[in-house]
């Protein structure tokens, strides 16, 4: 009868510790982006996101680093979307599990696994110095869309695993060759998954500072072409709090950063939900 | 037909950038940090104590000892809290609410690395420099930050892990008699373990490559630190602070930094990759 009291007992406990754990997990991700939005937001109007900073970001808005931020994804999506769902559709469609798919697999979970340090490194020496685009959106788009492609790679994938079989077999059976199989039956099926996994790249390339800084450089001068060094909001906002420049503007500047990636996250939920329950 | 056959290429050609990518990577940087690692000598670049680059005395040993501290501090945070998680994601709450927690739990891997930094920094950081002394930008400091940055990894992967465990385990363990904590620790727990062993591992790997939060809140001292109190630079941060003034000699040992930052993640990789390959066969 003790043995049995005893052993409700530590259930009781350690669920009641997991409780806690669990609970605290949430207290902490709220309490850090309450800090920096309820400094922040007050200070969010419309002149700040349109002004250029002024005296070093202590006056004036974000407006070009808003500018070099959307750049710097564009490219960067426009590079890895690509890559990223052609590497998908082979591993899919044209190929079972094979030497080369399995290479393939490997080089795509070490890519995830770099650090973005090291993206850095390699943008700087091979895109900056080697191919001379120097600190550049084409520099830094580049760096992120090969940061970005494993993401890229892995969503898309699970998407168009998850399109019924049933629906190439149809295709095949009307003549269809595997090109247009997969043009009119899986892509269109699969969009929404491969949607999110664009999402997820580009709120990988909003909040990247450590490869952004190394190879598109921290000039916050509104850029004029691809060729321009910009400074993306993330690094405006590292810049503003590490050498102390001005706190209020960090804080306004954080609190931009984290609504746009609150929004990103939210659109990418969204959809693999809505995907998910098509299924 | 043959448009067909030129199309099978060209998928395979796309196919192969990743595994490329991963080719250039390593070349370009051991092709930038190898020489000065022969040229200072493998031995005291790696086991070397004094980095002081003006001088050309290039060590990285106080660097490998912070970033073995840090991580280490993160995981004793991160390992129990994330696995926690993920009990309660799969055992202790209905599927509806876990499904509203998940993405929550998302949101965390989505918060940048900067963001992370100064929470830890204006939060943190003046918390333990009043209550335990000390500067207070600290391995204490940067281990509770990444404890909590590599959570979202060992959370999804533990949590998949024991979701891919057979139903029967459970009933079986149910059915004679063990009550649910019993179950859990005893029977799901031990079956999941090489996928949790793989969570930790990837886990570790975000941490030992984490830059800029750890910039922010180590105090990026170069020299050996003694206590948890004391401020630290990584392998990481030494990359990343110096990188933007380095030439010469100097931004080739950050280069060759970088090549002892690779190796580890390289290690890691293969290691989770391995112990998960081993959970599917």
């Amino acid at each position: 009868m003790r043995m049995r009291i005893s052993r409700h007992h530590t259930q009781a406990l350690a669920k009641g510790v997991i409780w806690v754990a669990a609970f605290s997990t949430l207290v902490v991700m709220f309490w850090i982006l309450y800090q920096v939005l309820r400094e922040g937001l007050p200070r969010l109007h419309f002149e700040f996101f349109l002004q250029a900073p002024r005296q070093m970001g202590r006056a004036g808005g974000i407006s070009s680093t808003i500018i070099g931020t959307i750049a710097l994804t564009i490219v960067a999506i426009v590079i890895a979307t690509p890559l990223g769902v052609g590497t998908a559709i082979f591993l899919r469609e044209y190929t079972r599990e094979s030497r080369v798919s399995r290479v393939i697999r490997f080089g795509t979970d070490c890519l995830a696994g770099v650090p973005s340090i090291i993206f850095g490194l390699f943008g700087f020496v091979f895109f900056v110095i080697f191919l001379g685009l120097g600190w550049s959106i084409l520099s830094g788009g580049l760096t992120l869309a090969t940061m970005i492609l494993p993401t890229i790679i892995c969503t898309a994938e699970e998407a168009i695993k998850a399109v019924p079989y049933t629906y190439r077999e149809a295709s095949f059976a009307l003549g269809g060759t595997r090109w247009q199989t997969i043009r009119k039956m899986v892509l269109p099926n699969a969009l929404p998954g491969i949607l999110t996994g664009l999402l997820l790249g580009v709120g990988r390339s909003v909040g990247e500072t450590a490869a952004v800084i190394l190879t598109a450089g921290s000039s916050f001068i509104t850029p004029g072409s691809l060729f321009s060094p910009i400074r993306t909001m993330a690094v405006h906002f590292y810049i503003l709090a590490r050498e102390g420049i001005s706190m209020e503007m960090a804080y306004a500047t954080g609190a931009a950063l984290i609504l746009l990636i609150l929004a990103i996250n939210m659109a990418a939920n969204w959809l693999m939900y809505r995907y998910v329950h098509r299924a | 037909m043959f448009r067909e056959k030129v199309l099978e290429k060209s998928f395979l050609l796309i196919a192969l950038s990743s595994i490329s990518i991963l080719a250039l990577i390593a070349f370009f940087i051991f092709q930038q940090g190898i020489p000065l690692m022969w040229k200072v000598g493998p031995n005291s670049f790696l086991l070397g104590d004094r980095w002081f680059p003006s001088k050309e005395s290039f060590g990285i040993f106080p660097m490998i000892v912070g970033s073995f501290w840090v991580t280490l501090g993160s995981l004793v945070v991160g390992v129990p809290l994330g696995v926690a998680c993920a009990i309660f994601l799969c055992e202790l709450t209905p599927p509806a609410i876990a499904m509203v927690l998940r993405p929550m739990i998302q949101l965390l891997a989505a918060i940048p690395s900067v963001i992370y930094g100064f929470w830890g920094l204006i939060v943190l950081v003046p918390i333990i420099r009043d209550s335990l002394g000390g500067p207070g930008l600290s391995i204490l400091a940067g281990s509770l930050v990444l404890g909590i940055m590599i959570l979202p990894t060992i959370i999804s992967i533990a949590e998949d892990s024991l979701r891919a465990l057979p139903r029967s385990y459970k009933e079986g363990a149910l059915s004679l008699g063990a009550t649910h904590w019993q179950t859990i620790w005893r029977v799901l727990l031990p079956a999941a373990r090489s996928g949790i062993a793989s969570s930790v591992i990837l886990g570790m790997g975000r941490a030992i490559g984490e830059t800029m939060a750890m910039i922010m809140i180590l105090g990026n001292a170069a020299q050996m630190p003694h206590s948890i109190l004391d401020s630290a630079r990584t392998l990481t941060t030494n990359i990343g602070i110096e990188m933007g003034y380095a030439s010469g000699d100097h931004r080739q040992a950050l280069f060759a930094t970088g090549v002892v930052l690779f190796f580890i993640i390289m290690a890691l990789n293969s290691l989770a990759l391995f112990l998960s390959r081993r959970r599917r066969a």
